[in-house]
C-alpha cells in the first residue's frame, strides 16, 4: 500500500489532542490493520485523538463511543482528513 | 471434547469487557471444569447449567474475542469452538454477549455468527448502564432478525427470561446463515473459488471460505486449515488487504445504517472521564500507580507472611505428631520429611497464588489493568512485551510461583510464554536468606567511603543485577525461541466498573485449586525424589561410633554435636550427597567445592534450603537460619585440601550469582508444566537459567581469579 500522503490527509499521530477528523485509510501490517478496523476504525468513521500516555507513547482515541490505545508507530500509518 | 453427549451443547461468546464471567458464573452457579486448549495456553471453561428442572445442558465459556478471524492459534478457538471444525461438537446454540453501552462495536460479531449460521440469542449486558440510551430490545430484534433478551449480568436481572429464550431456541434452532452485505464479483469469485476447493470434512460454506481469505497467510500460525483451502486463498483474486477493508467495511455501513442512528444518544462515561483525568494523568496517574503496584508487591512479600509462617508452623507440628507417634524408621521418615513437608512446601504457595489472583481479578474487573498496560506500554516495550507483563514481572520479586501463573492476563501465547520464561530470574524471596548468609559470612560490614555498607549495596547490587539479566533475557528470547510475527498492540480502555466480588473469589478459589490438584502433585512427587536421594543409603561408613559415643554422652550439648555431626556424615554419604561429589568436576571452575555441590541439589526443593542443606553438610544441624553464627563461622574456616579456604568473596559472589540465575526451584518448573501443558518449556527453562548461571559464575570466578582477586 502506498503510503505518501494526500493533500489534505495526515497522520491520526499527528491530530492534536482533543480533535475529531474523519478516517481516510489505515496503512501498516494487515493483522494490524484488519484488528483496528474491526474495532470500528473504518474509513468514513469519525475519529478523535484523546491523549498521549505519560511516557509518549501508546496514544489514546475514541471511536463510534470506543476507547482505543495504538502505538504511535501505528498511528503514523493511519491518514485522517482534518 | 470430541466424545458425544446427549445434553446440549450451548456456547457463550462476546467481544472482552462484557460481563461474560459474570454471566458465565451466573448461568452455570456450579464449579466450572477448565481445561487446556490442545497447543496454546489459553483456558477451556465448561460448566453445567440447567435449563429447567432435569433438563441440564454444557456452557462453554469462548475466550473474549472481536472477531472470529485471526492468524493466531488462539485467535482460531473462537471459530473452532463455534463450527466444530478441529474435531470439537460443533454447539447447539450460541449466546452472545453484547455490551449494550457499546452496540455497534459489539454486534459486529453478531453479524459474522449470522454469516456462519449459529443458533444465536444475543443477550444484551450492561443494561442497567445503557437504560435511556437504547433502542427497545424488540425493535432491535427486529432489526437483527435474532432473539434479544436484556440482563444485568451483576445482579442476574434477566437472566431467567434469557434462559427462557435459550430453550426456544433450542427447541426451535433458526441456523439460516444471514448476509447483511453482497461481495464485490472479485471477492465473490474468490469464496466460491475457496469454498469449491475445500475437501469434504470442511463444509462447503461461503462464511467459512471468507473466514479463511481473512485469516489464512503465508505466516499464520493456524492449525488443521486443509492444504486444498490453503492454496486456494493465496492462489491469486483480490488482496488480502482489499478483502479486509470491503467486508469490515460493509459489515460497519449496515451497523451505521441500521442499529446507529436508533441509538437515543451517547453512552454515558462520565465517571470513566472523571477517573482516567487522575488515573492516567502524566503525575498523579503514576503516583497513583505506584501507589496500587506497591500494594500488590508488599502483599505478596510481607502481608502473606503470616499465613506462610502458620502453614509452616502447621505442617511442622503435623511432621511433629506424626514422628513421635510412630515408630523410628524409613517410613516415620518418609511421612514426615517426604510427604508431610512435601504438602506443606505446595500448600505454603497458597497465601501468594490467592492474594495475587484477589488483587489481580480486582485490577481486571475494574478496568484498570488495560490503564496499566497504557501506562507501561512504553517501559515493557524494551523487552519486546506489552505493558500487560508487568504485574506478573513485579510478582516475580516476590514469588515466581503466582507471577508465572499471573501471565495468564495476558492475550498472546507468545507473551505469556516469554513472561513466564524471564520471571524466574526476578530476585523472588527464597534467594534473600542465601544472599543474607553469604553476604553476611563474606564480606564486612564496612562502608564504602565511610558513608554506604557494603552488605547493603550486595543486596540493591543484586536486585538490579536479576532486572538487567531478565530485560536481557526477555530481549534475547524474544529475538530468537520466542521470535514470533509482530502483532501491534490495539488496545481497549474500557469503561471502569466496579469489580462483582463473586467473579473475583470464585476466579480465585478455581486458579488456587487448579495450582493444587496440578502442580501440587508435581511438587509433592519432587519432594519425596529429593528426600529420597538425601536419605539413602542408611549404611554410611561413620568415621566414629556415634552409637557409642551418644550412650556415653552426658550432656545436652554433647548429644546435639554429635547427631550434628553423624547427620552431617549420613547427608555426605547419601545418593545425594554422592551426586554433589560427582557433580564436582563441573562446578569445581565456579569456585564451588562437592559440598556446596550437595547444598545445590538440596536447594532445588526451594532455594531457602540451602541454608539448612549447609548447615547438615557442615555437621552444625539443620536448625541454622541464615543469620546463625555458628554456621557463617563454621563456613569461613571451611578449608580446602590445600589448607586455602572454600569461602572467599570472590567465591561468595559466584555463588550469589550462580542462585540469581540458576533454576534452582522445582516449584517454578512444576507451575511452568502446568501452565504450558507439557515438560517442553520447563526443561527449556532448566536448561537456559542453569547454562547462564553456569556461564556467569565461570566468568565471575575464573575472571576474578585472573584479576588477582584470589579464589
Amino acid at each position: 500500500m502506498a503510503e505518501l500522503a494526500q493533500s489534505d490527509e495526515i497522520p491520526l499521530a499527528s491530530l492534536s489532542s482533543g480533535t475529531t477528523a474523519l478516517l481516510t485509510r489505515v496503512g501498516g501490517d494487515r493483522a494490524f490493520r484488519r484488528r483496528v478496523m474491526e474495532l470500528g476504525l473504518v474509513p468514513g468513521s469519525a475519529v478523535q485523538k484523546r491523549q498521549t500516555a505519560p511516557l509518549g507513547d501508546p496514544i489514546e482515541l475514541e471511536v463510534r463511543g470506543c476507547r482505543l490505545s495504538i502505538r504511535r508507530a501505528e498511528a503514523e500509518v493511519v491518514w485522517v482528513k482534518a | 471434547m470430541s466424545e458425544p453427549s446427549p445434553r446440549p451443547l450451548i456456547a457463550l461468546a462476546g467481544n472482552p469487557n462484557t460481563g461474560k464471567t459474570t454471566l458465565f458464573n451466573h448461568l452455570t452457579g456450579a464449579r466450572a471444569r477448565v481445561g487446556n486448549y490442545p497447543g496454546v495456553t489459553v483456558e477451556r471453561r465448561v460448566a453445567t447449567m440447567s435449563l429447567a428442572p432435569g433438563q441440564p445442558a454444557d456452557l462453554v465459556d469462548i475466550p473474549g474475542t472481536y472477531s472470529i478471524v485471526g492468524r493466531s492459534a488462539e485467535e482460531q478457538i473462537a471459530i473452532r469452538e463455534l463450527t466444530g471444525l478441529g474435531g470439537g461438537r460443533r454447539p447447539d446454540l450460541v449466546v452472545l454477549c453484547v455490551d449494550a453501552t457499546n452496540l455497534v462495536r459489539n454486534l459486529y460479531l453478531a453479524l459474522q455468527l449470522q454469516e456462519l449460521g449459529v443458533n444465536l440469542v444475543v443477550a444484551l449486558t450492561m443494561m442497567d448502564e445503557a437504560r435511556g440510551i437504547l433502542p427497545e430490545p424488540q425493535l432491535l430484534g427486529a432489526a437483527l432478525q435474532c432473539s434479544i433478551a436484556p440482563v444485568v449480568a451483576r445482579t442476574g436481572e434477566g437472566v431467567p427470561a434469557l434462559v427462557e429464550l435459550m430453550k426456544d431456541r433450542l427447541a426451535t434452532p433458526d441456523p439460516a446463515p444471514r448476509w447483511r452485505w453482497t461481495p464485490s464479483p472479485g471477492l465473490r469469485a474468490a469464496m466460491d473459488r475457496v469454498r469449491d476447493a475445500a475437501p469434504a470434512a470442511w463444509p462447503k460454506d461461503d462464511a467459512l471460505a471468507l473466514w479463511a481469505l481473512m485469516s489464512v497467510t503465508d505466516v499464520d500460525e493456524l492449525q488443521g486449515v486443509p492444504p486444498e483451502v490453503r492454496a486456494a486463498v493465496l492462489g491469486g483474486g483480490p488482496s488480502g488487504e482489499a478483502i479486509d477493508e470491503e467486508v469490515i467495511t460493509a459489515r460497519y455501513r449496515w451497523l451505521d445504517e441500521h442499529i446507529a442512528p436508533a441509538l437515543r444518544g451517547p453512552p454515558e462515561r462520565s465517571l470513566t472521564d472523571r477517573v482516567d483525568a487522575v488515573l492516567i494523568h502524566p503525575v498523579f496517574g503514576f503516583v497513583v500507580f505506584l501507589g496500587i503496584m506497591f500494594v500488590v508487591f508488599q502483599s505478596l512479600f510481607a502481608w502473606a507472611d503470616p499465613a506462610i509462617t502458620l502453614i509452616e508452623d502447621l505442617f511442622g507440628a503435623i511432621g511433629g505428631v506424626v514422628a513421635t507417634s510412630l515408630p523410628e524408621g524409613i517410613l516415620n521418615d518418609l511421612l514426615v520429611n517426604g510427604v508431610i513437608g512435601g504438602m506443606g512446601s505446595v500448600v505454603v504457595f497458597l497465601p501468594q497464588i490467592l492474594l495475587l489472583f484477589f488483587m489481580l481479578g480486582l485490577l481486571e474487573d475494574s478496568g484498570y489493568m488495560a490503564r496499566v498496560a497504557y501506562l507501561m506500554d512504553r517501559v515493557m516495550r524494551l523487552m519486546n512485551l506489552n505493558g500487560r507483563a508487568f504485574v506478573p514481572m513485579l510478582s516475580g520479586f516476590a514469588c515466581a510461583i503466582p507471577a508465572v501463573m499471573a501471565t495468564r492476563t495476558m492475550e498472546r501465547q507468545r507473551d505469556r510464554l516469554l513472561t513466564m520464561m524471564v520471571v524466574p530470574l526476578m530476585t523472588c524471596s527464597a534467594r534473600l536468606p542465601v544472599y543474607t548468609l553469604m553476604i553476611g559470612a563474606l564480606f564486612p560490614p564496612d562502608r564504602l567511603w565511610g558513608v554506604l555498607p557494603v552488605q547493603g549495596l550486595l543486596m540493591v547490587f543484586m536486585y538490579l543485577f536479576s532486572v538487567v539479566m531478565a530485560l536481557t533475557a526477555a530481549w534475547v528470547l524474544s529475538r530468537t525461541v520466542l521470535k514470533a510475527p509482530n502483532v501491534p498492540l490495539v488496545l481497549e480502555l474500557p469503561p471502569y466498573r466496579a469489580p462483582r466480588l463473586r467473579d473475583v473469589l470464585r476466579m480465585m478459589t478455581s486458579r488456587a485449586s487448579m495450582f493444587l490438584r496440578e502442580a501440587g502433585t508435581v511438587i509433592l512427587g519432587f519432594t519425596i525424589l529429593l528426600w529420597a536421594l538425601l536419605s539413602f543409603p542408611k549404611d554410611v561408613p561413620f568415621t566414629q561410633d556415634y552409637e557409642a559415643k551418644l550412650a556415653a554422652a552426658t550432656t545436652e550439648e554433647q548429644v546435639a554435636e554429635l547427631s550434628a555431626e553423624r547427620d552431617g556424615e549420613l547427608l555426605r554419604g547419601s545418593y545425594g550427597g554422592r551426586l554433589g561429589y560427582a557433580l564436582e568436576p563441573v562446578i569445581r571452575p565456579l569456585g564451588f567445592d562437592w559440598k556446596i555441590g550437595v547444598g545445590l541439589i538440596g536447594a532445588f526443593a526451594a532455594r531457602e534450603v540451602f541454608v539448612s542443606t549447609m548447615g547438615v553438610v557442615y555437621g552444625v544441624g539443620g536448625d541454622v537460619d541464615e543469620e546463625s553464627v555458628t554456621l557463617r563461622e563454621r563456613m569461613r574456616s571451611e578449608l580446602r585440601d590445600d589448607g586455602r579456604p572454600v569461602y572467599t568473596p570472590l567465591v561468595g559472589v559466584s555463588l550469589m550469582a550462580f542462585f540469581a540465575l540458576a533454576c534452582q526451584c522445582m516449584s517454578t518448573l512444576a507451575v511452568v508444566k502446568r501452565e504450558t501443558g507439557g515438560w517442553r518449556w520447563p526443561a527449556f527453562l532448566f536448561v537456559y537459567m542453569t547454562s547462564l548461571a553456569w556461564t556467569v559464575s565461570f566468568v565471575i570466578y575464573q575472571g576474578g581469579r585472573l584479576l588477582g582477586f584470589g579464589g
